[in-house]
């Protein structure tokens, strides 16, 4: 009952500011839903500073259409999110990363 | 008596005029002592593609600049690279704040972590950290 409801919420969150046509891509595969422990990665490595000119870096938390993946797909801390979204934003405006690709 | 701030400054140079990258990396450095600040560090980072079109140009070549000072050089400077043809884009991130405070960060967690040993057990013990080792079996 309550994962359902969970489930729900999920997808419904994702839809509605995505433009609609696509479905959330986390858990979604194989069984009814992965329970996989998503841990930010830059707690792990102790990341204190995202630097805007690791493309390399900011690149993995950029799915084919350019948009920032969400944290709730990443499982990244509210701190680095933060860090992330700023740099990667950055990186976007010399060039670096697309803002958009289609 | 203020502390001096630090800038981060990447600019575009146009990739035909690639000649040209030396010599106006050394003038920006000139602006910026001129103004009052040091540059500490200067790299081309290379010429690079592009993620989206700028100018019509696909491509560019992409230095770093390093700067010490009080902030009214990076206002001159920028003045003259929104001027300069050959510059297609430029940013400025001041970094000295957050540098400190990912400084701060680290002492922190080394004081943690001389202190936790003292305690007795070296095992990181903590209802969370058992939580994530054990999922992540």
């Amino acid at each position: 009952m309550a994962t359902n409801y969970e489930d729900r919420q999920r997808g419904g969150g994702y839809d509605s500011d995505d433009d609609g046509d696509r479905r959330p891509m986390g858990g979604r595969g194989g069984g009814r839903r992965m329970h996989r422990r998503r841990v930010c990665r830059f707690c792990i490595d102790k990341v204190d500073l995202i630097d805007f000119k690791d493309v390399r870096l900011l690149q993995n938390y950029l799915p084919e259409r350019g948009k920032i993946l969400p944290r709730r797909i990443s499982g990244t801390c509210a701190t680095h999110q933060r860090m992330l979204a700023e740099a990667i934003k950055r990186a976007r405006n010399i060039a670096l990363l697309p803002y958009t690709t289609d | 008596m203020e502390t001096k701030r630090q800038y981060e400054v990447v600019f575009i140079v146009d990739p035909t005029a690639d000649d040209e990258v030396a010599k106006l990396t050394e003038s920006f450095s000139q602006i910026v002592t001129d103004q009052g600040g040091t540059v500490t560090k200067a790299e081309t980072m290379g010429k690079r593609q592009l993620a989206y079109e700028i100018l019509h140009h696909k491509d560019g070549t992409f230095v770093l600049l390093e700067i010490e000072g009080s902030g009214r050089e990076i206002a001159e400077l920028e003045r003259r690279m929104r001027v300069n043809d050959r510059v297609l884009r430029y940013i400025t991130v001041r970094v000295d704040e957050d540098r400190r405070r990912a400084q701060k960060l680290k002492d922190r967690r080394a004081r943690k972590a001389a202190k936790r040993p003292a305690q007795g057990s070296h095992a990181r013990r903590g209802p969370a950290m058992d939580f994530v080792e054990a999922a992540g079996e």
